[in-house]
């Protein structure tokens, strides 16, 4: 990105007074300003970017995206280029990789820009926001049946380290449309320091199912500069709602790992020395993740939409965790995976009483997709939560100190595990086939059990102990 | 005179400048040269400290502030209602005229329409004495409310020396004249007061008469009156903000203040979408036209999250004024101590707990002490409250964070959210056991007058089943339900059905969304006599299993969603569907009896 350098506004400036961490601190100031991007120059004739944290009484603090290693108090240039941060845009990024700061990474030359964007956006106007309704078929039954996603959402998967969070999102990019519309989402994708291997998985997912023609790549791999990191998801979320706004189309944008992310503005932090939040992380990481997550949405008289799946893994497998919470009061809804379900091998290994998709209410029912999908949901829910109680008692008690609903409950849990949420990672159920694999799962409970189904809907598609399903 | 001077520094929302002298604390100032919105909340020699209340990405240095010699405040008429402001009350809609779908910065605009005309009569006359609060004159500002027309609460009063006629005029009019010792003061349809600071009246009552919300767990359980406070704590995911829709929905006031603050866009969009569409189940009216919401969703500048909060409350107290009950709803107030918290740290104050600054708890004392029941100012006389309901999001779902363990000490209702209810998704996941209300001997009186005697007792009764079931739930943890005598696992399965039929409301259907006062007693007098009933059939001898086939129980539990408010009465057919399934276990077994 930025190949236009030599902005006539632009300053420069030699005196470096300190050096810490990812961080500089420029002396002999006249002219910088809030956020200013700034490039430096080492004694080598190396370039790198940065960006200004604060500014006043002649000094600036610079943050450096490429690390500090290597830069010197002396022979260090520092140029403040009078504007901040860009991303060209054009419909030449579809297809394109690029680096964790927008820069070609494909070893093609760089896209020419129909214009430059403000990596850091704008906050939506709520007034002018549409609300999320059109039901976005994912194929994976748990998701569409009780977590449904809709256009416009943001929906992050709360994972764990070795969970297949990428093969389900993977899965999701393949498989997601929304039913009776032929248009394709386009996928912007943006690696946040993870491996090699797992964006090579992802890329290559896309290949195989033709979706990499009309997907953007971002990669800062685990050992890309780590302060790069800031900016990838920034980048990422500005072409997104570039093609979106501006080109009309529905873009799904996955961001993976989120927790990278939040380390690297730690790390940026704890430099500063900030007064610390929760577990070091800087008190004002809600408002900084708040400012990526809502770049996701509809907006009135435009077509098209950002629908968002982030992807963060839980340190420790903590969901109260600082990272893991502060996403969860942000998006609309959390897909949360279990080890426990990956270690019997069930795939996806989603806890679905952990998970939630908020906006599900406006995408389902009469008209949208049927009329007894939520109620179904619902009950869905509370069978298997009925039949996790049991579960721990009947390893207290034993199956002899359980009444019959209840061991019929215990039945219901694990033909839901088997019937219903497991399925293949190239599996493209559509809702029908969804919706009566949930009604086989009710069959198997007495009528009067069913407490949160219309009594119209019990006797539309409820048949008891008509299907007794097995896998 | 006006403050002049320059910015030194600059880091986020935080900003220097040097040469401000003149300038007070807590004054507006107009901060570089895109004029952004500023308040300052340090003074150091020449130097102010200023929170600024849009985005700062491009200010430097050497940039001119200027001072404005006003604080923050709000502006007050006819044009309120039905909007949407940001935190500073600029609407969002004029926003959207000037920078299209994204909120640019250094955008001015006015809170109201001066320009609209409205058809004012007057309620003075020539020659009167007034003082301040007065009713000068009535408009209607929307079908649902007239709004009245007062005398600035700071006016020092005198005698009306000119009032215009019945009329439509627009808000700059000067609508009246009053005189005090010879001077002359302008009235018109608006008056600004500072968000800062209570408006003030002339006495204050307790709350006795309860909100009603529709919602079984609160009205019935867990009330809270008009003029009170409460607060519901809870993880994410646990239905804090759907909690909160329904009361801004429901609740039986006349105004309803919605802020979103530092929470989601699709949120305020979603209330923005549905209340136009919904209809007040007593006036029969668009919700919209008694709804004003703030939005400072969690994207917009921190700063104005801290100033959404008081122009909200500010806004409430201005109606509160006219005699009206106003509901304010707060969503999230975690965020806004948040946005304490960064100000604070770039203040670089001493930290209490969790980073959060030590007056953290005064300034939510403040806050939920502008709720009240009260009787206004001026003539005539008329009685007005704010009650003020307050989300906390609890970071990790602990409540002995500050923000929690601080607001507890401020209110009077506790509504608490339950993430293992919400995972099992019992909805909304009000905590039975942990919640409490301190209105309940005060609002006891009210549905003695209004709907029955037996509500205080109905209510202790079923209550007592939840709490007598918390204590079994540990034994059968240990030993399983089996091992419990027949009495006790019919207080499992009553507390089973009180859960689902009465405490579970789904917010998303049609009928269960508003549940009346009147079927909520019902509901609640259903349950307890079909324990009684059960109870004695128990002590005559028959079985558990015979009660719990009773075909009555799911239409008990499903009563709430399939009989709506209208049809009250067939509520009275379950009854008798009840008492006929009781008198033919009773007979079934005793013929059982006599063949054996």
């Amino acid at each position: 990105m930025l190949s236009d350098f030599s902005s006539s506004s632009s300053v420069e400036y030699t005196k470096v007074a300190e050096i810490k961490g990812p961080i500089i601190v420029v002396d002999g100031i006249t002219k910088a300003s809030f956020d200013e991007l700034v490039e430096i120059e080492t004694s080598e004739g190396e370039r790198r970017l940065g960006r200004v944290l604060e500014v006043g009484y002649g000094k600036a603090i610079v943050q450096i995206f490429e690390g500090t290693s290597g830069l010197a108090i002396t022979g260090t240039k520092a140029k403040f280029l009078g504007k901040t941060m860009v991303m060209p845009v054009s419909n030449e990024l579809l297809g394109r990789v690029f680096d964790g700061l927008g820069r070609p990474n494909d070893g093609l030359p760089e896209p020419i820009a129909d214009k430059f964007l403000d990596v850091n956006g704008e906050p939506m106007n709520p007034e002018r926001r549409e609300y999320p309704t059109s039901f976005i078929q994912t194929g994976v039954s748990v998701i569409d049946g009780m977590l449904t996603l809709v256009r416009g959402q943001k929906l992050p998967i709360f994972s764990g380290s070795g969970l297949p969070h990428n093969i389900l999102a993977a899965q999701i990019a393949r498989q997601a449309n929304v039913v009776g519309t032929n248009e394709d989402f386009a996928v912007v994708f943006a690696a946040i320091g993870v491996q090699y291997s797992e964006a090579q998985y992802f890329k290559r997912s896309l290949e195989d199912s033709g979706a990499l023609r009309r997907s953007v790549l971002f990669l800062n791999l685990a050992d890309d500069p780590a302060i790069e990191r800031i900016i990838t998801p920034r980048v990422a979320l500005t072409v997104a709602e570039y093609l979106a706004f501006d080109l009309g189309m529905h873009v799904l944008a996955i961001l993976t790992d989120m927790t990278n992310y939040c380390e690297a503005l730690r790390e940026i932090s704890a430099a500063r020395e900030e007064v610390p939040g929760r577990k070091g992380y800087p008190g004002y990481l809600y408002t900084d993740l708040a400012n990526n997550y809502e770049r996701a949405g509809r907006i009135k008289g435009r077509n098209g939409s950002v629908t968002q799946v982030p992807i963060l893994s839980m340190p420790a497998d903590d969901i109260t965790h600082p990272i893991a919470d502060l996403t969860g009061y942000i998006t609309e809804g959390q897909i949360v995976l279990s080890r426990e379900l990956f270690r019997k091998g069930v795939y996806p290994p989603v806890n679905v009483l952990m998970s939630l998709s908020r906006l599900m209410k406006d995408g389902v029912g009469e008209g949208k997709t049927r009329g007894d999908h939520m109620e179904v949901g619902n009950q869905l829910y509370d069978a298997y939560s009925r039949s996790q109680e049991v579960r721990a008692l009947a390893d207290i008690v034993g199956r002899a100190g359980l009444t019959g609903v209840d061991l019929k409950y215990l039945d219901v849990g694990d033909k839901f595990e088997t019937y219903y949420l497991k399925q293949s990672v190239d599996e493209n159920r559509n809702l029908e086939e969804t919706l009566t694999r949930a009604w086989d799962i009710l069959a198997n409970l007495p009528k009067g059990e069913l407490t949160k189904i219309k009594d119209k809907n019990i006797e539309q598609y409820y048949k008891e102990g008509s299907k007794h399903p097995t896998q | 005179m006006v403050a002049k001077g320059k910015i030194v520094w600059v880091s986020g929302p935080a900003v220097r400048a040097d040469g401000m002298a003149s300038v007070k604390m807590y004054e507006t100032v107009e901060v570089g040269e895109s004029k952004l919105i500023g308040e300052v909340i340090r003074l150091t020699g020449e130097i102010a400290f200023i929170q600024v209340y849009e985005s700062t990405s491009g200010l430097r240095p050497g940039e001119p502030v200027v001072g404005t010699g006003q604080p923050l405040s709000v502006l007050l008429g006819p044009g309120i209602i039905g909007k949407i402001y940001d935190g500073i009350q600029r609407p969002l809609e004029e926003i959207a005229k000037k920078s299209g779908a994204f909120i640019s910065k250094g955008i001015s605009t006015t809170p109201i329409d001066l320009k609209k005309k409205y058809h004012f009569k007057p309620a003075l006359k020539i020659g009167e004495n007034v003082k301040a609060g007065t009713i000068i004159g009535t408009i209607e500002e929307t079908p649902l409310l007239t709004h009245s027309i007062l005398i600035p609460p700071d006016s020092s009063g005198g005698r009306v020396i000119d009032i215009t006629g019945e009329g439509d005029y627009d808000l700059e009019q000067i609508i009246s004249t009053i005189e005090n010792n010879g001077i002359k003061f302008p009235l018109k349809m608006y008056h600004k007061w500072p968000v800062r600071k209570p408006r003030p009246y002339t006495e204050r009552f307790d709350p006795t008469v309860p909100l009603i919300t529709g919602q079984r767990v609160i009205d019935t359980y867990f009330p809270i009156a008009k003029g009170g406070t409460g607060a519901i704590p809870g993880g994410f995911g646990t239905g804090k903000t759907v909690t909160l829709h329904q009361i801004a929905k429901w609740a039986d006031s006349k105004v309803v203040v919605y802020i979103g603050c530092g929470e989601r866009g699709n949120e305020m969009t979603e209330v923005l979408v549905e209340f136009p569409h919904l209809i007040d189940p007593r006036s029969n009216r668009p919700l919209m036209e008694r709804t004003v919401l703030v939005a400072n969703t969690s994207n917009m500048p921190v700063a104005a999250r801290e100033a959404s909060i008081y122009t909200g409350v500010t806004i409430a107290e201005y109606y509160r004024d006219m005699g009206y009950d106003v509901v304010l709803v707060a969503d999230s107030t975690s965020r806004w101590a948040e946005a304490l918290r960064e100000m604070s740290g770039r203040l670089e104050e001493m930290p209490a707990e969790e980073g959060y600054p030590s007056y953290l708890a005064s300034r939510l004392a403040e806050f939920y002490e502008r709720a009240g029941r009260v009787r206004a100012l001026g003539s005539p006389d008329r009685n007005g409250s704010v009650t003020i309901v307050g989300a906390v999001s609890p970071s990790g779902a602990d409540f002995t964070e500050p923000v929690t363990t601080h607001t507890i000490r401020f209110i009077k209702t506790f509504w608490a959210l339950d993430t293992r209810l919400a995972y099992s998704r019992h909805y909304p996941s009000i905590n039975w056991m942990q919640s409490y209300s301190g209105y309940l001997e005060d609002v006891s009186k009210w549905w003695t007058e209004n709907i029955s005697p037996d509500w205080y007792n109905l209510r202790a009764e079923s209550y007592n089943i939840l709490q007598r079931e918390d204590t079994l739930k540990e034994i059968v943890r240990l030993l399983g339900p089996e091992a419990l005598p027949d009495e006790e696992k019919l207080v499992l399965e009553m507390a089973r059905m009180i859960k689902i039929g009465i405490l579970q409301q789904n917010s998303f259907d049609k009928i269960d969304t508003y549940c009346g006062p009147e079927k909520q007693l019902k509901l609640v007098n259903l349950m307890v006599k079909f324990y009684k009933e059960s109870l004695k059939l128990l002590k005559e001898g028959k079985s558990l299993s015979d009660i719990r086939s009773m075909p009555i129980i799911p239409s008990l539990i499903k009563a709430k969603f399939e009989i709506p408010d209208e049809q009250v009465s067939k509520l009275k057919d379950l009854e008798s569907q009840m008492d006929t399934q009781f008198n033919e276990i009773r007979s079934q077994k005793e013929e059982v009896e006599l063949v054996v």
